[in-house]
């Protein structure tokens, strides 16, 4: 395979349009120098060569992959594609490379630098995922739970199951303010939609007050004398906080801060808007 | 009185009840119906005392017509008095759930009226809450010592675990501090409920009944209120392990919250540091196959503050290392300090497709600083590694534990010696922080 340093694919972001970018490098026998999205594209300098995203193209690569790797291969691939890791398209390719090359055995080769990264990038996707079953909060709007998360990774796709066994029948969105990513569940049917400008609807009566006794139970079950920030701090991380009703300034008492008043006569009319576009293709299998 | 004061009366009443996990249980969400469980545990949040709070825990009551002295519920003190309402409560474990405040319900309570009535009253909160909302969310309930086994019966099919607190480790401690318990009183119940569990099985292999505690049974031990040692806890416990089959043993580092003759002083500090001892002890005896006896004996009853329990293991076995990563088996890997659950698997794994070597021991996520003394890579030892007593020591130190070493040892420092500083020393370094 001939190394081109010159050469920066451009795709549309989606993991379809990734595989066809390995379609592409095998097809050509090339190794681009950086893949990148469309959107980090237009903040690129370089010339990029724009791969169009073909799912027919992405089903031979997903088969390959799952018939001369593993199936298991075909997993940490697409995890590895939703963690945050920097220049991961790369990564993937070139874990890919070396797939094709020594087969389902390539698993197993933890030392090597081009498997080492995937996997250690794929445990902290897991890592979050799994705090986040616990971190996300709802809101309840007359039957339908409404949350806002700021992940680092696209941990959507791992929630999805969760929540939806959690509720089932049930109506709830999750929203990723990171990503532009709304987990969308209407009674029991599922989707994963980009939405740049989504707003909660403000809370009524009954959520404020539920909440104030969420924050006055998190505040009562600590044992004094026992206090331990750094301990808390290292199993809840900060940058989660934003979105814990437990950590936010409420008023305790469950009556309305004058905020909240505001807040509860704008109730009738702001309902929550959602701007969407469905995203290809859904890898549920995968997950 | 509102719900918001029930409920912080009735939780500040539960807080020192340690175990909260949802652990145990796998259960899909019901249609029709909110909840599913998760036999890894979820965490919702961590209280500021760094806790993972996983369950809406509370007492129904703490109206209590008992009197024992260690017990801030006791009838003679004075503190404010609240019961929920068997429904109030259901629809508050309803509302937090579906917020994902929380993964179930933690029940307990204090005895109102007698045991026969709080257990109804338990039972029919449970019955709302699993028949009428079709809740599939995690239960844990505390057995009311003294109820009828009927009773505890119909509790253990409404729960997903079931606990019988053991509070204090010996006969002796029982009799100074609860002189209404005994140890039948304790044991009584756990039994039956283990009984319960094991029938309950028996039963799930021949028809879809429902499961008497399907994630199991769990207790509570109190550390530092009364003069047991370490050695005599863990025995304890690994007998409950065995006898018993509890899934968990919790340990508490006692808090003193009641002025008595029989108790630590009001100003003692909590024993944190031993607590979480015993803890890494109970890991070890659960997941790494160490037995009670390889830990302590009579001539060492208890661990050493300055180094972990598996560290200390292999700093008194120093003839069996070092092992070589790529031949030993899997069970001594996970004697090797610094080699956990997770890269002892991976070196199983990886030394499949090649031999390891130090370099690719650290991408695997072993700690080298620890795991160097005790390993060779192909019959070759880590280049230029020191192999005296000092340095072996320095490298198991945790960060902390060498502060405190270097202020109060400097360098004299020797394994064998067991001239450290005393415990007590270590714990008013050490209380808060760990």
């Amino acid at each position: 395979m001939l190394d081109r340093p010159d050469l920066i694919y451009r795709y549309d972001g989606s993991f379809e349009g990734l595989m066809c970018c390995v379609y592409e490098s095998f097809y050509k026998r090339e190794m681009p120098l950086s893949i990148i999205s469309r959107e980090e594209a237009q903040q690129s300098l370089f010339e990029a060569r724009e791969i169009v995203t073909d799912n027919a193209k992405a089903a031979r690569v997903m088969k390959a992959v799952k018939e001369k790797i593993s199936g298991e291969a075909m997993r940490l691939v697409y995890r590895a594609y939703l963690t945050d890791l920097r220049d991961r398209e790369v990564h993937i390719l070139r874990f890919l490379v070396l797939g094709f090359k020594c087969g389902a055995k390539v698993l197993k080769m933890l030392t090597d630098d081009r498997v080492a990264i995937l996997y250690k990038a794929v445990t902290r996707l897991g890592n979050e995922a799994e705090l986040l079953r616990g971190f996300v909060r709802f809101s309840d709007f007359g039957g339908g739970l409404v949350a806002t998360i700021e992940p680092k990774n696209n941990v959507l796709p791992l929630l999805k199951h969760h929540f939806m066994s959690r509720y089932p029948g049930g109506s709830f969105i999750i929203y990723d303010k990171t990503h532009r990513l709304a987990l969308v569940v209407y009674k029991g049917q599922s989707r994963i939609v980009q939405s740049d400008d989504f707003v909660p609807p403000s809370p009524e009566m009954d959520e404020l007050r539920y909440r104030a006794m969420w924050k006055r139970f998190y505040n009562t079950i600590a044992v004094e004398g026992r206090e331990n920030p750094k301990c808390r701090m290292s199993h809840m991380p900060k940058r989660y906080w934003a979105h814990l009703t437990e950590m936010q300034e409420i008023s305790d008492s469950g009556r309305l801060a004058g905020d909240d008043k505001a807040a509860l006569k704008s109730v009738q009319e702001k309902r929550g808007k959602i701007k969407t576009r469905a995203v290809n293709f859904d890898c549920q299998e995968l997950v | 009185m509102d719900t918001i004061d029930k409920l912080t009366i009735l939780a500040a009443a539960a807080k020192y009840d340690v175990a909260c996990t949802s652990s145990g249980v796998d259960r899909k969400g019901q249609k029709g119906g909110i909840g599913n469980a998760s036999s890894a545990g979820i965490c919702h949040s961590f209280a500021a005392d760094g806790r993972c709070i996983t369950l809406l825990k509370v007492l129904l009551s703490n109206s209590c017509v008992y009197d024992c002295c260690y017990c801030v519920n006791r009838r003679s003190n004075d503190i404010r008095r609240a019961t929920f309402e068997p429904r109030e409560l259901a629809e508050l474990t309803i509302q937090f759930y579906k917020r994902n405040y929380i993964e179930g319900l933690f029940l307990s309570s204090a005895v109102i009226r007698n045991p026969d009535y709080t257990c109804e009253q338990m039972i029919k909160l449970l019955e709302i809450l699993r028949n009428e909302y079709r809740f599939g969310g995690y239960i844990h309930a505390k057995a009311i010592p003294g109820a009828d086994e009927r009773l505890i019966r119909k509790l253990g099919l409404l729960t997903d675990r079931m606990s019988v607190n053991i509070e204090l480790p010996s006969q002796e401690s029982l009799k100074l501090l609860a002189p209404d318990k005994n140890k039948e009183s304790i044991l009584g119940p756990m039994a039956l409920i283990s009984q319960n569990i094991a029938e309950s099985r028996e039963l799930k292999r021949y028809k879809s009944a429902p499961q008497f505690a399907p994630a199991g049974q769990s207790t509570q031990i109190i550390v530092g209120a009364t003069p047991e040692t370490d050695y005599q806890i863990l025995n304890l416990s690994a007998a409950l392990y065995k006898k018993y089959g509890l899934k968990r043993v919790f340990f508490s580092a006692y808090m003193p919250v009641v002025e008595h003759k029989n108790l630590p002083a009001l100003t003692s500090k909590p024993p944190l540091l031993r607590e979480h001892r015993l803890y890494q002890a109970d890991w070890l005896m659960r997941f790494y196959k160490f037995n009670a006896s390889e830990l302590l004996d009579e001539k060492n009853p208890n661990f050493n503050p300055y180094v972990d329990p598996k560290c200390s293991w292999a700093l008194s076995h120093l003839d069996s290392f070092p092992v070589d990563v790529n031949t030993a088996p899997y069970e001594m890997l996970l004697r090797v300090p610094g080699i956990g659950l997770t890269s002892a698997e991976r070196i199983i794994e990886a030394r499949r497709v090649g031999p390891l070597n130090f370099d690719g021991l650290r991408k695997l996520g072993v700690a080298l600083k620890r795991a160097q003394y005790f390993i060779l890579c192909s019959g070759r030892a880590v280049e230029g590694l020191k192999m005296s007593h000092e340095s072996i020591l320095r490298g198991l130190l945790s960060d902390r534990s060498m502060r405190l070493m270097d202020g109060t040892m400097g360098e004299q420092l020797s394994l064998f010696d067991d001239t450290f500083v005393t415990r007590e020393d270590v714990l008013k370094c050490l209380t808060g922080q760990i």
